[in-house]
């Protein structure tokens, strides 16, 4: 057992974690689709039809998934990139550039689907409410974290740097929360509220608890498939990866 | 299960267009990062080859 | 004895951000100018009713003044880094978040303050009075050195790297939101009768939070990019 635990650390070299990586993914990959056939099944054919909202409430099956990735994987990608900065790793930076476009494409994702959930429902578009503006925001941490990862040359400075202000950002978006909130309750005209979701019954919350993980394992999968491609590129000098070629 | 008909399934009780846009853009953007990894995988692979052997010697 | 030596290096830091920037004093008066010309085009672009530009008033100048104080943001490190002085500072035996703190009060003495005292002129334009301005002024006063502090972050982030200048901005303008919140709000809130204490204490309250973490973040930055 004990042996066991100190072998984690080999893992941290990129050329063993991407074999690693190579043999993992294709279990969450299986995982996602399984959990997603079966959240969708609920989504469509056994989760009743809403008395309020008809059978447009569907949409929080993806809306609510999209809007929780999108948070839990900016925390997840700022612990790679603390991790990164504090004890000098090449891969947790990999690991936490891997996260970003899959993080910001949620984000996106929440944003459209809270759109086109509002849209029938509250009359518009696109309401001010304290979570969508928030998630806007989140968004616009995301693409910082892009736009200053592909203007650094220098793969390892650009790392750094972005793991500064993920870590800055992190900080930030309870603080950016609680003021929008507060921007949001000050200014009374938007009463809607995408927060004021249907009455929940069982098989709703089961769905979206499913289609939720149903994510969470895609977005593994993702990472790792694409933490895969960053090795690649990034150690592309060395003897291994010359020998995995052949 | 409780769609009458098929059409009825579709139809969504009138919110077609926004729950299938919904599902839709989800499947789109599934569907575009698997495709663009596997694209980008392709290429990284193709240029390591072709620095190979362009370098020549066998290692 | 040491703290003496604490408050003799930032006196040092200051006067001497201080001299250079008065050398070229066009650099510190051009971003006066562009928060006076922003906030001019609010009303050209809305029309000039007055009831509508009265309750505009005090998110417009927030926010061009926030915009105005972002462009100074990317002298803070650059001209230094490129003459190498940058770099003698970090070397030398002097904290650099003492520096960093050092150069981000200077940035507030010359872009922050200036805009300060800018915005009541600016806010007569709108048809904000007496008391509306006394308080816009406290929430500029409170605030600008919070986006200093925040800004130095970017600016150290972001040195030396391509488009750095519109980069930068991308970086810092959410972060600069909460401040923008309360800062703003505060006069509104106060004009509903709701009182403006609330704001001004989270504002002081996120100048501190800004005070004690962004020099951190922003040595962390510098050591990266001096790399």
């Amino acid at each position: 057992m004990n042996a066991r635990v100190i072998h984690w650390f080999k893992f941290a070299s990129p050329q063993n974690f991407y074999v690693l990586a190579g043999r993992m993914w294709p279990w969450f990959a299986t995982l996602a689709t399984l959990l997603a056939a079966v959240g969708l099944w609920i989504s469509f054919f056994v989760a009743p039809t809403d008395a309020q909202q008809g059978e447009g409430y569907r949409i929080i099956f993806v809306h609510v998934p999209a809007s929780q990735m999108s948070m839990f994987i900016y925390l997840v990608m700022a612990a790679w990139a603390g991790f990164g900065l504090a004890f000098n790793t090449r891969l947790s930076g990999m690991m936490a550039s891997a996260l970003a476009p899959t993080g910001a494409l949620f984000a996106f994702l929440s944003l459209a689907t809270g759109a086109l959930w509002g849209k029938p429902m509250w009359g518009a578009w696109w309401v001010w409410d304290a979570r969508l503006t928030s998630e806007l925001i989140l968004l616009f941490l995301y693409l910082g974290f892009l736009a200053l990862q592909s203007s650094i040359d220098d793969p390892r400075r650009a790392d750094k740097a972005c793991a500064v202000l993920a870590l800055v950002g992190v900080v930030n978006v309870p603080i950016i929360y609680f003021s929008v909130k507060w921007w949001n309750t000050l200014h009374q005209g938007a009463s809607v509220s995408l927060t004021k979701s249907p009455t929940m019954a069982s098989t709703m919350l089961w769905g979206m608890l499913i289609m939720v993980v149903a994510c969470w394992m895609y977005a593994i999968t993702i990472a790792l498939l694409r933490v895969r491609n960053i090795i690649l590129e990034r150690e592309r000098h060395t003897e291994w990866v010359k020998h995995a070629l052949e | 299960m409780h769609w009458n008909s098929v059409s009825d399934f579709f139809a969504m009780g009138g919110y077609a267009f926004y729950v299938w846009g919904s599902f839709g853009l989800t499947a789109a953007v599934v569907a575009g990062e698997v495709l663009l990894l596997r694209a980008q995988r392709k290429s990284i692979l193709r240029n390591l080859r072709d620095e190979l052997l362009s370098e020549g010697s066998p290692s | 004895m040491k703290k003496l030596g604490m408050l003799s290096v930032m006196a040092a830091v200051l006067r001497r951000e201080v001299s250079v920037a008065l050398r070229q004093k066009g650099e510190v008066l051009t971003p006066l100018v562009f928060f006076v010309v922003v906030a001019s085009l609010f009303p050209l672009g809305v029309g000039p009713e007055s009831a509508l530009l009265l309750r505009m008033a005090p998110g417009v100048l927030w926010v061009s003044a926030l915009l105005a104080a972002m462009l100074s943001l990317q002298r803070l490190f650059a001209t230094d880094y490129t003459d190498g002085s940058l770099e003698q500072m970090a070397l030398s035996s002097t904290p650099l978040g003492l520096l960093v703190v050092g150069k981000a009060l200077s940035h507030f003495l010359l872009s922050g303050l200036p805009l300060v005292l800018m915005a009541p002129v600016l806010g007569l334009q709108f048809g904000l009075e007496g008391r509306s301005l006394g308080i816009l002024m406290l929430t500029l006063l409170l605030g600008t050195p919070t986006l200093s502090l925040i800004g130095s972050i970017g600016a150290a982030l972001t040195l030396g790297v391509r488009g750095a200048g519109v980069l930068l901005s991308l970086l810092i303008l959410p972060l600069y939101i909460p401040v923008l919140i309360f800062g703003a709000g505060a006069v509104e809130a106060d004009a509903a009768g709701l009182g403006f204490g609330g704001h001004l204490s989270l504002l002081a309250a996120l100048l501190v939070l800004s005070a004690f973490f962004a020099p951190l973040a922003t040595k962390t930055a510098l050591r990266i990019s001096l790399e």
